[in-house]
């Protein structure tokens, strides 16, 4: 039983690094648009204003993809081990 | 969140939590839990109110008063936002866009008085989500419920599917967007709280009395996040919910079409 139960906390552990695994990819096209976004303002300072609001605007969206693995990640962490160790003595019952 | 682990004490411990749930009304179908976040939104709607009746009380056509210069400033500034990223014929939507932008503001701004910000509850974000999604669906619906079944084959027939899937992920992707990244800061600024805690009480645990208990280290760094994840991260996200919303509304509404319809109908009357 203890093993059962050790098992359920340790993979939802192991499942919650492995999906922010996922914080790479905003990361790097975060990066990317920042740095054209320099470029972009180191050519036209006049535009500053609306360039830095584009920029955010797509850092927000490019963002979305590691926000999902995030919310995977802290339902693993919070909400599943409760759960899955309900189902697992409600079964054994 | 940063201010409410700063003031607990060790000893009590601090654990990560969603919303404490105050008591539940029974209803027919299903119990209705009132929650904090639910009381701290309706918070955050009355302190709205009294900003508004405040600002906007003994206003004068010379703007005299610096609260009404104030006030002026905001409602300028938001048409100008709604001017340039919809176009003219959502001139009467800045009111919508600044209560949106408002309501998320305040409500992540919450969490610097130490109280739970409703943002970081997936139920609060999620409702925002879905009255964006139904005001989308009804500028898509201007010209008809023909005209906006026909919008999902767009190129092909057979890309509906995914346009229908593309249709659904916009609530969804916009609630998670907010609520993950006030989620992410909060649990962020806790975990540096308690682990500087943890030290402080490791290196000066050894002294005597009141001494051994000062966490010393909780100085500086978790201020310096709160700054970013509560003040910056909050009023960003507010303007970018905004934003999507004003970009989503302006680019689901089928403009030439609608025009073209009016002024067909506007010919046939005039015969």
């Amino acid at each position: 039983m203890e093993l059962a139960i050790g098992i359920i906390l340790g993979c939802c552990a192991l499942g919650a690094g492995a999906a922010m695994i996922a914080g790479i990819g905003p990361g790097i096209g975060e990066g990317n648009a920042v740095a054209s976004a320099c470029e972009a303002i180191g050519r036209q300072p006049e535009c500053k204003g609306s360039v830095t609001t584009t920029m955010l605007m797509g850092c927000a969206i490019a963002e979305t993809t590691g926000l999902y693995a995030l919310v995977i990640a802290i339902l693993l962490i919070f909400v599943a081990p409760n759960m899955l160790v309900n189902i697992l003595l409600n079964a054994v019952k | 969140m940063t201010l409410k682990v700063l003031f607990t004490p060790e000893k009590s411990g601090i654990s990560i939590s969603g919303a404490l749930i105050y008591f539940t009304i029974p209803m027919p179908l299903q119990n209705l839990p009132i929650t904090e976040s639910q009381v701290n939104s309706v918070l955050v709607l009355i302190t709205i109110f009294c900003l508004c009746l405040y600002f906007t009380h003994g206003i004068t056509v010379k703007a005299e008063l610096k609260r009404q210069q104030i006030a002026e400033w905001i409602v300028k500034q938001t048409q100008s936002l709604v001017k340039t990223n919809m176009s003219d014929y959502f001139s009467g939507f800045a009111p919508f866009v600044a209560a949106i932008m408002g309501l998320s503001a305040f409500s992540s701004l919450l969490s610097l008085i130490g109280l739970y910000p409703p943002t970081s509850d997936i139920n609060i974000v999620g409702g925002w989500a879905i009255l964006v999604f139904i005001l989308i669906t009804y500028y898509k619906m201007k010209c008809g419920p023909i005209h906006y079944v026909k919008s999902f084959g767009d190129p092909v027939p057979l890309l509906s599917p995914l346009n229908i899937i593309s249709e659904v992920a916009t609530p969804i992707s916009m609630a998670f967007r907010h609520y993950g990244n006030v989620l992410s800061g909060a649990v962020i600024s806790v975990l540096v709280a308690t682990g500087l805690q943890g030290l402080s009480k490791l290196l000066l645990g050894w002294l005597p009395g009141f001494l051994g208990e000062i966490p010393f280290l909780q100085v500086g760094l978790p201020a310096i996040l709160s700054v970013y994840f509560d003040l910056f991260s909050g009023c960003l996200q507010a303007f970018i919910f905004a934003m999507l919303t004003m970009l989503y509304v302006a680019s689901g509404f089928p403009e030439e079409d609608y025009f073209a319809r009016r002024a067909k109908k506007l010919a046939k009357l005039k015969k």
